[in-house]
């Protein structure tokens, strides 16, 4: 059983009115993993999200985890899942052992253990000496830890997490990121996340590319990426703008521009390499060349650039 | 069940034991609602502006109003003696007190939903009555402490001789009749601002509430003028639910004095058995209606 997936979805479709926000998707998760699902805004992310989080009714397909029919189960299936919203679900006004203790509450936790793990979690994410801080007065990334903190109270089987970077600073974010892969490896948690961020995407066991409320990609990332042929060249030049066109125009190459840098997608990279260099060598403050990113496979999965998606 | 025993016997719950804690926990539904009403009321004392609001405006109104209107009040027929307006105002400040506790603090789920607390409760195994029952709760116990204080205070000022035209008279039975009676109209008030909350996105929304539906009910309950005997607002007034808090609570103030102030015989209030049915149907019915509100699916 253990060898089952924790979430298995199939066909799962949701409309807000005449607008598809989930078209027929299937997915699995594997137990102890963690899972991405990576898109731009409006890929139908958050709904999947609400969906798996109990906000939202399965209108149609059917969506188990943790062996529970999570539409017909899902006041025992909240009772295993832990769900960290975009914008922390803490109380501000009230101190952050306030708000361990009330969640610890909400979920069956009482007395001296009800201590215990509210104890035990402050000192894992370093919180000890702002118990009784206002949550007001922490900073985002202080913040992040303590809904963290929050969601592991009930010892939860499943993560489920909303755009967890968010607002978080370099530091903060790694700090994080060393939380989940601790959790997974000391207590076999599994891990589903949404992001918009290729860094994070990056550092998931699997992923999904959700684009237009259908899935159109899955696998590690490793292996989505070399579903995309050939090298990426990226350049850095003084003005982007100039250098873009009259290298596809000289070159008859296809150059992105993703904002202050150029990106070419080329089967002969290293060709193509050395005659950048040689035509446009005083003009580029940078080159290099690379394995296709997953931003790559998002092109050439739907044929429009991420990028471009966001920024909409 | 079968997935309870799995998790017990599965590796990934080794990390369970050392903290102590069960795979299964069951929350009682009475944890629940200990839980998000004491949090109801934490938050409240911690936000001094709310608690300012809800108790100073109703007695500036009365201390205003009972100064301005006081030569030209007439006092309706039912009351004995010489009511003045600030006596006959009394009652209706209170129930002013116990509608601005309790539908402020059910308002207040628009602030958890945009901050993002509610989320966090609605995916928790909580069910949904004792989600707005804890709710509920925490805003009636404010509510009633403010009323019964004001009232207090109004009877404080009558004994000690510094209002003298009033002739509020309590009992201990009458004390405990009020706290029941304020609580169940509380409830049904604070029950009442939970559903209407439900469906607004933000405090102006609220405020349109306020002012279109809130303080007419309030206006036409028999607290800032007596309850017409004929015409179209006295079809309003028996309609309007909080007439019957309204009187209720000023046939409880009289409950200590040996002379009859308020003659119910004389038609101008309903019994203080109709008062008790009626808050106790409409405190029902919003809690229904609150209920069935936090049922329906909302994600933003």
């Amino acid at each position: 059983m253990s060898d089952s997936p924790a979430i298995r979805v199939e066909g799962l479709t949701h409309s807000y009115g005449e607008r598809v926000a989930l078209d027929s998707v299937d997915f699995a998760v594997k137990r102890q993993g963690i899972f991405g699902f990576l898109g731009p805004n409006g890929g139908g992310k958050t709904t999947l999200f609400s969906i798996l989080s109990t906000l939202l009714p399965i209108q149609r397909g059917c969506v188990s985890a943790l062996g529970f029919d999570v539409g017909r189960q899902s006041r025992e299936y909240r009772q295993q899942i832990g769900v960290a919203f975009q914008s922390p679900s803490l109380d501000r006004r009230l101190t952050v052992l306030e708000n361990l203790v009330h969640q610890g509450e909400l979920y069956g936790l009482t007395g001296q253990r009800l201590r215990d793990v509210a104890d035990t979690l402050l000192q894992r994410f370093d919180l000890t000496d702002r118990a009784t801080d206002i949550v007001d007065t922490l900073s985002g990334g202080l913040k992040r830890r303590v809904e963290l903190a929050k969601c592991l109270m009930h010892r939860p089987a499943l993560l489920l997490l909303d755009e967890p970077s968010t607002g978080l600073d370099p530091g903060a974010r790694h700090d994080l990121w060393t939380h989940l892969e601790r959790l997974r490896a000391d207590e076999g948690v599994t891990v589903v996340l949404t992001t918009h961020l290729m860094e994070e995407a990056e550092r998931c066991d699997e992923l999904a590319l959700l684009d237009l409320g259908r899935i159109v990609a899955q696998g590690s990332p490793l292996e989505l990426r070399s579903t995309v042929p050939g090298e990426c060249l990226t350049i850095v030049a003084e003005r982007p703008e100039e250098l873009g066109p009259r290298i596809t125009a000289e070159l008859q190459v296809d150059v992105q521009r993703i904002g202050e840098s150029l990106r070419i997608q080329q089967a002969n990279g290293e060709q193509l390499f050395e005659g950048l260099l040689q035509r446009y060598g005083d003009e580029i403050r940078s080159l290099s060349l690379g394995r296709p990113t997953l931003e790559d496979v998002f092109m050439l999965r739907t044929g429009r650039r991420f990028a471009e998606d966001l920024s909409a | 069940m079968s997935q309870s025993v799995e998790h017990q016997s599965d590796p990934v719950e080794t990390g369970v034991a050392s903290l102590g804690v069960d795979a299964v926990l069951r929350p009682s539904m009475w944890l629940t609602v200990w839980t998000l009403s004491r949090r109801e009321i934490v938050r409240f004392l911690r936000q001094r502006s709310r608690l300012i609001g809800a108790l100073a405006t109703p007695i500036m109104f009365w201390v205003l109003f009972g100064a301005g209107l006081h030569e030209s009040f007439q006092a309706p027929g039912w009351a004995a003696g010489e009511m003045s307006y600030r006596e006959f105002f009394l009652p209706g400040i209170t129930a002013l007190i116990l509608m601005f506790t309790a539908i402020f603090s059910a308002m207040s789920i628009i602030e958890d939903r945009h901050e993002g607390f509610l989320q966090g409760v609605l995916v928790s195994p909580a069910s949904r009555p004792a989600i707005v029952l804890g709710k509920v709760l925490g805003g009636t116990f404010m509510a009633v402490v403010q009323a019964l204080g004001f009232v207090m205070l109004g009877w404080l000022l009558a004994v000690g001789g510094v209002a003298e035209e009033m002739q509020i008279s309590l009992s201990a039975g009458g004390v405990f009749g009020l706290i029941v009676f304020m609580t169940l109209l509380a409830f049904g008030l604070t029950a009442l601002g939970f559903m209407l909350a439900w469906k607004l996105d933000s405090i102006q929304g609220f405020h349109a509430i306020m002012n279109l539906f809130l303080m007419p009910m309030w206006l036409l309950s028999g607290s800032f003028f007596p309850a017409a005997e004929t015409g179209f607002l006295s079809v309003i007034m028996q309609l309007n639910p909080l007439t019957y808090g309204v009187a209720g609570i000023r046939q409880l103030l009289y409950t200590g004095s040996s002379e009859v102030l308020i003659q119910q015989a004389n038609g101008g209030l309903a019994s203080l058995t109709v008062c008790f049915g009626a808050t106790a149907v409409f405190a029902l019915v919003t809690f229904c209606g609150a209920v069935s509100s936090c049922r329906s699916a909302r994600v933003r």
